[in-house]
């Protein structure tokens, strides 16, 4: 094995690693089975993982067409759409979170709105919560699929139009199925984020037990006062994303 | 039109403040030792944001060549990043529980009480929901933003809201004062429970009303210069001046009460 790439590759292992094993060798050990069976726990780890694939889905429900259109059509201004759909990867969550207040708030743009005619209003709800993960989430998605579909060899599409399918049909039939994985990477990776998401959430949807408290605001308010609590959610939100992801890569992706 | 440039003002604002708060932990840059470029860091409660830093304008231009940073967030964050390590010279927290936290950890001792602090009901300046009283709240209809048990002011708000034996429930536990605030002044809650100095502090765009509970929860807030600081002089004397007159006098006019 060549060492230039060895070297730097364990290194970067290290990095990713370490802060981990921090995790662990940290964690109060001898408290855990007490604090894992509290209600909060499982409550906040139940909304988290119902919120990320929910989040996931609406995500699918609209990235993937989204992705299509970017990577098919000729769209004029494609390439400042292509920036745009990257603009939640670079604003802070916290700032997404503000961004969504004034858009979808009770007093924003379109909240206003809908309050007004059905008394909708969404931060605050687990609704709101699924709305901030998927802002945040969805460019990962996005990007995966439309790398999948440059990637894909567009002549059998091209074939499968010479014989008479429609648009709709080629999508459907053949070039779904041809970036297949790259549409479940994309969503693995959409998934994880949504799972982790703190900054947008906290300040669009809240925080309180049970309705908008996911994982990574209870590690956050835990780290306020009981640092070891903190650490035992950390842990709980890994090894759960850890298990999840693992599974779905040997299942879907292949294992390599 | 107005309504747009209104709009654009509180997000301006909220940016500014989400952006002192994302970067609240690099800015606790370690103190430059030696030379003229003295750097002294303080960390403080959100709530003090306003006061401190025209304290910190005053200590510069006394002290000319020293440079004052600022961390500012919840109390019990301050709290926990100061035993973990971080560099910072002066901690002004919102209570004494958080303050514990640091001198247990022998951070700090002796800390003085500097200023007190009461709640306030806030509500949005149209006061859409009618709120009038602590009672209020108790409405289900009337959706209140508290901050979380485990900050300062959520601690006193569970205490103003236990004495007038009142049940409210939130839609919201916030991770600190200004954030709670912030939710009123977008209109997205109804009331909010928070500290009058950050009602005065928001310059009008808030309503404050007062109640009689918030006697029986009232915040002290203690000040320390810190065992390790890293420019232990200047930590003592910004200590001085927030306890001196001058200090009293700017920390008044913002609504704290003398200890």
């Amino acid at each position: 094995m060549p060492w230039p790439l060895l070297v730097p590759a364990l290194a970067g292992l290290a990095f990713l690693v370490l802060p981990l094993a921090g995790l662990l060798v940290r964690a109060p050990w001898a408290t855990l089975p007490g604090r894992l069976a509290e209600p909060r726990v499982l409550e906040a780890l139940r909304l988290s993982l119902v919120t990320a694939t929910i989040a996931t889905a609406v995500c699918l429900l609209l990235g993937v067409p989204l992705a299509w259109l970017l990577a098919r059509t000729t769209l004029p201004g494609r390439r400042v759409l292509r920036a745009l759909v990257t603009v939640p990867l670079v604003l802070p969550p916290v700032v997404g979170g503000v961004a969504l207040l004034l858009v979808l708030g009770r007093r924003g743009l379109i909240g206003q709105w809908l309050y007004d005619a059905f008394g909708v209003s969404l931060p605050f709800t687990t609704t709101g919560v699924v709305v901030a993960e998927a802002f945040v989430a969805m460019p990962f998605l996005v990007i995966a699929v439309e790398g999948a579909l440059r990637a894909a060899d567009q002549r059998y599409e091209e074939a499968a139009a010479t014989l008479g399918a429609s648009r709709w049909t080629v999508f459907r039939r053949v070039t779904l199925p041809m970036v297949a994985p790259g549409v479940l990477a994309g969503a693995v990776l959409c998934w994880a984020r949504a799972l982790g998401e703190f900054g947008a959430t906290i300040t669009f949807a809240g925080n309180f037990p049970g309705r908008t408290q996911t994982m990574p605001l209870a590690v956050y308010l835990a780290l306020e006062t009981d640092p070891d609590a903190a650490i035992v959610l950390s842990l709980v939100l890994l090894a759960v994303s850890v298990i999840v992801l693992a599974g779905l890569r040997d299942r879907w992706v292949g294992a390599a | 039109m107005l309504r747009r440039l209104r709009l654009a003002a509180v997000l301006a604002s909220v940016l500014s403040l989400a952006a002192c708060g994302s970067s609240s932990s690099d800015t606790a840059a370690p103190a430059s030792s030696g030379g003229a470029g003295k750097t002294l860091t303080v960390f403080a409660a959100a709530s003090l944001t306003e006061t401190f830093t025209e304290l910190g304008r005053r200590f510069e231009s006394a002290h000319s060549g020293t440079k004052v940073t600022f961390n500012f967030g919840s109390s019990a964050t301050l709290a926990q990043q100061i035993t973990q390590g971080a560099p910072a010279d002066v901690f002004a927290a919102a209570s004494p529980a958080t303050m514990k936290t640091v001198t247990d950890a022998g951070l700090a001792s002796a800390p003085t009480v500097f200023v007190r602090n009461t709640l306030q009901i806030a509500v949005p300046e149209d006061n859409p929901a009618k709120v009038g009283s602590l009672k209020d709240l108790t409405d289900p209809k009337v959706k209140v933003a508290l901050c979380a048990e485990q900050v300062p002011c959520g601690a006193a708000a569970v205490k103003a809201l236990d004495a007038a034996g009142l049940k409210v429930t939130p839609v919201t536990l916030e991770q600190d004062v200004k954030a709670t605030l912030t939710k009123v002044r977008l209109g997205e809650v109804d009331a909010a429970l928070v500290y009058r100095t950050d009602v005065i502090a928001s310059g009008g765009r808030v309503r404050g009303i007062d109640f009689p509970e918030a006697a029986q929860a009232v915040n002290d807030y203690p000040i320390a210069a810190l065992a390790e600081a890293p420019a232990p002089d200047l930590a003592e004397q910004f200590v001085d001046l927030v306890l001196s007159q001058q200090g009293r006098d700017v920390l008044t006019k913002a609504g704290f009460q003398a200890p």
